[in-house]
C-alpha cells in the first residue's frame, strides 16, 4: 500500500517536471511559479520567485464601489453648489438622485464584498483616523444618510408641497451630503494608496486627485446624459476634470520606477491607458470641439464626451485594482531587487 | 509590563517542520493540500491563512562546511517564518473593526469574533502574512499563541522545536541574546550571520526576530519593509486638494456661467 503511494508520488513529480519543461508552466493547486527551469532562492531571485505580498482578497464589487462612490460623491457636491448658487432646479434634482442612487448602491457593494457581510456593523464599533477604511466607512455612513434624506425630502416637497420639517430635512440632508461628499468622492485613492502594494503606494500622492477627477468626470457625464448637455457650468467642470486626468496620465507615463510596471505593461497597462485616454484627452477634445460648433452637433459632441468619460472612469477603477493584483505578485519591487521587467508580468 | 518575542535562529534549524505541525495541531488550522510544489523541497511556499509557521528551504550551491553536507552535495539553509508581530503593525493600523489588537504580550492578534473579512489588513501587511480564508470569510494569521501565553505556556511552535532554533522569551532579553549569538556565529567564521528585526525601518522592530545567513531576500524578507501609514500624509493632502478643487471649481463654474 505504502509502496503504491510512493510510486504515485514519484509519477506525479515526473509529470510535473515534464509539464514544466513542455509548457513552461504547471497547472494545479500548490504549483505556483511559472517558467522552467525554476529559479533558485537567492538575493537576485528572492525566494524561488514566489510573491512576497498577498494579492488583495477583494472581489468584483470593489472597483464598482470605487466608481459608484466617486460619481455619487461628486454629484452631491455639484448638486449642492448648484442649489446654493440658484442654478436650474432640474439639475439640482437630478444630481440629488445620482447621489441618492450611489448612497444605496455603494454600501450594498461594500457589504457584499465582506467575507462576513452579516458583521458589517462591526465597522461602526470604532473610529480609527489612521485607517482609511475606517474613515471611509464613517464618511459613507454620513454621506448615504445625507444624500438619501435630501432626495427623499425633495421628493416629498414636490409631491405634497413644502412644510417646515420637510424643508429642514432637505436642507440638512443636502448640507451633510456636501460635507461628507467632499472626502467621499476621492477618499478611495487614499484607501488603496496607503497600503503595502507597491503600484498603489508609489502613487499615494496622486491617486486621490486622480480618482477625484475620475469621479467628477463620471458625475458630470451622467448629468449631461440625463439631459443637461447644454449646461455651461457642467461643461467647465467636465473640462477641468479632463485636464486633471491628462495631467495624471502624464504623471504615470513620465515616471520610471519599476513599481509602476503594471500601469504600463501587459493587460493592466492597456486598461490603465484606455481608461486614461477615455477620461482625459478624448472628452477634452470633444468638449473643445463642441464649444466651436452649434446646436444639435454641439450637443452630440458633448454626449459623446460624456459617454467616453463615464466609460473611462469605470475602466480606470477596474484597471487600478487589477494593477494591484499584478503588483502584489511581483516580488522584485518589495524586495528591492532591480532587474529588467519580467516578460510574464501581466 | 515586559513583552515577549520569538527569536528564530536559522543556523540551528534542521527543516523538520515540527513547528508547522505543532502550530496546526494546537490552533486547529485546516489542512491546505499535499501537492508537490515542483521547484524545491518546500511544498508549502509561504505563510498564509492556513499556515502560520512556514519553514523556508533555501538551497545553496555546494559549499564545503555549509550545512554539514558532503562537498559535492548542495547545502541548505532553513528558516522558520512567522508573523513578525511588528511594533508599528500595518494590519493593526488598517483594521476598521478594531478586530486586530495589540495584546499585553506585545503580539498582534486578530479577534476572530470581531473580524468581518473586509480584507484591508491583507493589503496593509508589508510582509505578506495576513490572508483571508475565502471559505471562512475572515482573515487569519499567527496568534502568537495568545491563549497559551495567557496560561503561562510557551507558543506551540517554540515548544515543539527540537533544536531550540525557535526561542521564546522576554523581548529585551531575547534581543540581547540575539546580538550575542550573532557575534558568536561571526566569531566562528559565519561572517554573513546577521539579525533581521526591521528595527531601522518605519516598522520599528518586530516581536519575531530572525538570525539569518546571507541576504534576507533569499528568504523573501524585504530589506526595507514599510508600514503603510507612512503614505497617509501624502494621500490625504492629495485628497484635500481634490476636494478643494471641486468645491472652488463648482462655485466658480455656476457663478460665472449661469444659465441664460
Amino acid at each position: 500500500m505504502e509502496e503504491n503511494d510512493n510510486i504515485a508520488r514519484e509519477q506525479r513529480l515526473t509529470e510535473l517536471r515534464r509539464e514544466a519543461e513542455r509548457g513552461g508552466e504547471v497547472k494545479g493547486r500548490g504549483v505556483r511559479p511559472r517558467g522552467a527551469p525554476f529559479p533558485m532562492a537567492s538575493p537576485e531571485t528572492g525566494y524561488y520567485g514566489l510573491p512576497l505580498l498577498k494579492q488583495p482578497s477583494w472581489t468584483w464589487e470593489v472597483p464598482l464601489y470605487l466608481f459608484a462612490g466617486g460619481a455619487a460623491g461628486a454629484a452631491a457636491v455639484v448638486g449642492a453648489i448648484a442649489d446654493y448658487t440658484g442654478a436650474d432646479r432640474k439639475l439640482v434634482r437630478d444630481a440629488r438622485w445620482i447621489a441618492a442612487a450611489g448612497s444605496v448602491i455603494s454600501p450594498a457593494l461594500l457589504i457584499s464584498d465582506l467575507g462576513r457581510p452579516e458583521r458589517f456593523l462591526n465597522m461602526l464599533r470604532v473610529f480609527k483616523p489612521r485607517s482609511p477604511m475606517s474613515v471611509g466607512v464613517w464618511t459613507l455612513l454620513g454621506f448615504s444618510t445625507g444624500a438619501s434624506a435630501a432626495a427623499f425630502a425633495g421628493f416629498m416637497r414636490e409631491r405634497y408641497g413644502p412644510s417646515l420639517p420637510i424643508r429642514v430635512l432637505e436642507n440638512a440632508g443636502q448640507a451633510a451630503s456636501l460635507a461628507f461628499g467632499l472626502p467621499f468622492f476621492n477618499y478611495t485613492g487614499v484607501l488603496i494608496g496607503a497600503t503595502a502594494i507597491p503600484v498603489w503606494n508609489e502613487n499615494a500622492g496622486d491617486l486621490p486627485l486622480h480618482f477625484g477627477a475620475s469621479g467628477v468626470s463620471a458625475a458630470v457625464g451622467i448629468l449631461e446624459l440625463m439631459g443637461h448637455e447644454k449646461n455651461r457650468a457642467l461643461q467647465a467642470l467636465g473640462m477641468g476634470a479632463a485636464m486633471i486626468e491628462c495631467w495624471e496620465g502624464w504623471r504615470i507615463e513620465s515616471r520610471r520606477q519599476p513599481g509602476l510596471d503594471p500601469l504600463k505593461h501587459g493587460t493592466t497597462g492597456s486598461l490603465i491607458r484606455a481608461g486614461g485616454i477615455l477620461t482625459g484627452p478624448v472628452p477634452f477634445a470633444l468638449r473643445a470641439l463642441s464649444m466651436a460648433t452649434r446646436k444639435e452637433r454641439s450637443r452630440r459632441l458633448r454626449r459623446m464626451a460624456s459617454l467616453s468619460a463615464v466609460a473611462g472612469s469605470l475602466l480606470t477603477r477596474i484597471a487600478w485594482i487589477q494593477a494591484g493584483h499584478i503588483s502584489a505578485q511581483d516580488w522584485r519591487v518589495p524586495l528591492g531587487i532591480s532587474e529588467p521587467s519580467r516578460p510574464d508580468i501581466g | 509590563m515586559t513583552t515577549t518575542a520569538f527569536l528564530t535562529d536559522s543556523t540551528l534549524c534542521i527543516g523538520c517542520k515540527a513547528c508547522e505541525v505543532a502550530c496546526k495541531e494546537w490552533n486547529n488550522v485546516a489542512e491546505d493540500g499535499l501537492d508537490w510544489s515542483g521547484f524545491s523541497y518546500d511544498n508549502t511556499g509561504a505563510v498564509g491563512h492556513s499556515t502560520w509557521r512556514h519553514v523556508k528551504f533555501v538551497e545553496h550551491s555546494p559549499e564545503p562546511g555549509f550545512g554539514g553536507n558532503a562537498p559535492e552535495l548542495s547545502s541548505w539553509g532553513f528558516s522558520s517564518d512567522v508573523c513578525k508581530h511588528c511594533e508599528n503593525a500595518g494590519c493593526l493600523e488598517a483594521c476598521p473593526t478594531g478586530s486586530i489588537v495589540r495584546t499585553e504580550f506585545g503580539g498582534v492578534y486578530i479577534q476572530p469574533d470581531i473580524c468581518n473579512g473586509c480584507g484591508y489588513c491583507v493589503v496593509s501587511c508589508p510582509f505578506g502574512v495576513v490572508e483571508r480564508n475565502d471559505d471562512d470569510g475572515r482573515a487569519f494569521k499567527c496568534t502568537f499563541c495568545y491563549d497559551r501565553q495567557k496560561a503561562g505556556l510557551v507558543p506551540a511552535c517554540a515548544k515543539a522545536c527540537p533544536t531550540e532554533s525557535i526561542k521564546f522569551g522576554e523581548f529585551e532579553d531575547l534581543k540581547l541574546r540575539a546580538k550575542e549569538s550573532v557575534r558568536e556565529l561571526q566569531g566562528r567564521g559565519m561572517r554573513d550571520a546577521a539579525l533581521y528585526d526591521a528595527a531601522e525601518t518605519s516598522v520599528g522592530g518586530t516581536h519575531a526576530m530572525f538570525i539569518l545567513r546571507g541576504d534576507p531576500r533569499s528568504y523573501n524578507l524585504p530589506l526595507k519593509p514599510e508600514v503603510p501609514t507612512i503614505y497617509l500624509k501624502k494621500a490625504w493632502t492629495s485628497s484635500a486638494l481634490a476636494a478643494g478643487l471641486l468645491l472652488a471649481g463648482s462655485l466658480l463654474a455656476f457663478l460665472a456661467l449661469p444659465e441664460k
